[in-house]
């Protein structure tokens, strides 16, 4: 096994007396997906503006390469080779997908103060990353984001971040605002970043989704990680019921159970669908 | 960054510019624009002749759109940006006032009065800025604020200093050749000069420089923005300086022009570069735009208003031309962006 890239020691995190992370340790490798699941409010998005540079962690210690870091600003978190790309892919939508795929680091041409931003050049590289990452139907750089689906749009914004050499890749929730197709397309992709050999932070409250692409999961309530576990070790009975807290999971079973039990083993009638 | 496009198969990117085809040119932010000149144009033809075709007639439109031009590009800007200024109002009379102040009641010299409206103009974009990106406060809200706030300080100081509303201001030699004279002896102003050559300046700036693409970011998705390493903050403040030292630079060349300053008038300027540039295809929630659209916008906008004089119709017409302009405009604009977004590329080249 190799070793770890980023790797979070106990860490916390509070807002004021509000308590938001207690003492998380994980740690992702080169060419593994880490699944992050968890309920609503279970700090995951907190978690990842930890690893994003966003807010720094009340106590505890981010080890890159197995050197501390820390990340003042989201800029330090992404020269790290740390990139995020969030539920809406964070692209612009009137922008066309070359502009928008190399917002902030604009390839030009020309010299001196006529440096002029290189649309041709910009248009070519993007429709190639695009398509290197097997979304094929992006052939023309000029054409807006915006008119994308969703899935495409969430392809475009992970391929730019592999494109912009990521090394960690987290992507918030990729899943969660699209269709079935357009979720399987993201998930091909997320494998396609780590055949790349990137190591990836996949955050979903999906568990298909979870399993399909993950290698390590762990499971986040009330800001503690519950479960931390590897593919195969539990099955997705077991992953959904740690996920809603186990307790109401079991409740529920129990409610069951008690009525079947007391009504001669038939389960409780269903409501005509 | 080096090139990395050399062995592409020719059929996935088209290595040029966009095909030219009718659809691709009605894609364009300007589009709108372009079609509401002609428009405009074929209407006051129409209806009063080419006397505003000939060279008295478009010097007085050429003049009012030069004068405007040169705030609505930056409030343009802003709005691509997804902010708004209006607080430009109130520094076209605060430019006007300060170089008349100086150089006419003090009777100091010119440059002076200009280096410090100039001063004035940056000073008042810093704070309306830096208050924006500080306070979580819209923009529109913050420079209402800095507009009354500078209305106040204009005809406070004015009265106290010159005991009056209205300050004369005598500019003789090249000040006054740069800044407020006509052209040969005609009635061009100097400024429909400054105008072009700034069109030109903001044209580079915003469309073919690096730094343009940021605007568009900005206005897209500001957080995302952001997080893609664009110094947004920065940003902000620049485009707030640029849009209220350009309103304090017409306030002053308009004194250096006339001989005067007024405490009063400047107002118009809020409405009308809304105008100017909503109908040149910026959408009002940021993000689409283009100054060659805004300069479209403009000269549609000068033109509906002083077209009228030319034309058997009663003046008092011509708010009612520009509401109804104002509106197909934006319908037309909000069309052809729709056409934009869902373009594909199945009917490429023409």
């Amino acid at each position: 096994m190799t070793a770890p890239i980023l790797a979070l020691k106990s860490i916390n995190k509070s807002f004021g007396p509000i308590d938001v992370l207690h003492d998380i340790t994980l740690e992702v490798r080169p060419g593994e997906v880490l699944c992050l699941l968890g309920d609503n409010g279970a700090g995951k998005s907190t978690l990842i503006k930890i690893l994003s540079g966003v807010h720094q962690p009340t106590t505890g210690t981010i080890e890159l390469d197995g050197q501390e870091v820390t990340f003042p600003a989201p800029r330090v978190a992404q020269e790290a080779g740390i990139s995020t790309v969030h539920q809406f892919g964070g692209t612009f939508p009137l922008m066309s997908i070359g502009r928008s795929f190399f917002i902030g680091v604009e390839p030009t041409k020309g010299w001196g103060p006529f440096k002029v931003y290189d649309r041709a050049r910009a248009n070519a590289i993007a429709v190639k990353a695009v398509q290197e990452m097997g979304i094929t139907r992006i052939t023309d750089g000029d054409r807006l984001v915006g008119g994308l689906s969703g899935g495409e749009r969430q392809s475009l914004a992970i391929a730019r971040a592999v494109h912009f050499g990521a090394r960690v890749l987290i992507l918030d929730e990729p899943t969660a605002a699209l269709g079935v197709k357009q979720a399987t397309h993201v998930l091909r992709i997320v494998n396609e970043a780590k055949r790349r050999g990137l190591a990836v932070i996949f955050i979903t409250h999906q568990v298909m989704h979870a399993m399909a692409v993950g290698d390590h999961f762990a499971v986040l309530i009330r800001g503690a990680v519950a479960a931390d576990f590897r593919k195969g070790e539990k099955t997705r009975e077991e992953i959904t019921d740690l996920m809603a807290g186990g307790a109401s999971m079991a409740s529920l079973e129990a409610e069951i159970e008690g009525y079947m039990a007391s009504h001669g083993g038939h389960p409780p009638p269903l409501t005509q669908a | 960054m080096t090139s990395t496009t050399a062995n592409r198969p020719a059929d996935t990117t088209p290595a040029q510019g966009p095909a030219l085809s009718i659809g691709g040119l009605l894609r364009r932010p300007e589009a709108g624009a372009f079609l509401g000149l002609l428009a405009v144009l074929l209407f006051f033809a129409a209806f009063g002749g080419l006397t505003f075709l000939k060279p008295a007639g478009m010097s007085s439109w050429l003049n009012v759109a030069a004068n405007l031009g040169i705030i609505a590009i930056p409030v343009g800007l802003l709005m691509i940006a997804g902010e708004l200024d209006i607080s430009v109002g109130a520094m076209v009379p605060f430019g006007a006032m300060t170089v008349a102040v100086i150089s006419g009641h003090y009777g100091l010299s010119i440059w002076l009065g200009i280096a410090v409206t100039m001063t004035f103009g940056v000073t008042v974009g810093l704070i309306n800025g830096y208050m924006v990106i500080r306070t979580a406060v819209p923009s529109l809200i913050v420079t209402l604020g800095s507009l009354f706030a500078v209305q106040g300080i204009v005809l406070g100081l004015t009265v106290l200093i010159t005991k009056s509303t209205s300050v004369a201001l005598t500019v003789q030699g090249p000040a006054k050749a740069i800044f407020g004279d006509f052209l040969f002896g005609g009635q061009l102003q100097v400024m429909v000069l400054w105008w072009l050559a700034l069109t030109a300046a903001y044209v580079f700036f915003v469309h073919l420089s690096p730094k343009g693409n940021w605007i568009f970011a900005m206005g897209g998705d500001k957080v995302s923005a952001r997080n893609a390493g664009i110094p947004t903050d920065r940003m902000t403040i620049l485009l707030f300086v640029l849009s209220s030292t350009s309103a304090a630079f017409i306030g002053m060349c308009q004194a250096i022009l006339y001989n005067s300053a007024q405490v009063a008038g400047g107002q118009s300027f809020i409405f009308n570069s809304i105008i100017s540039v909503v109908v040149g295809g910026v959408l009002l929630t940021g993000g689409f735009g283009s100054v060659v659209g805004i300069f479209f916008g403009t000269i549609t906008f000068a033109i509906v208003n002083q077209g009228i004089y030319y034309t058997d119709f009663d003046r008092n017409w011509s708010a009612l031309i520009i509401g109804v302009l104002l509106l197909l405009a934006v319908l037309m604009n909000n069309t052809f962006r729709k056409m934009a977004l869902s373009a594909t590329t199945k009917k490429k080249g023409a």
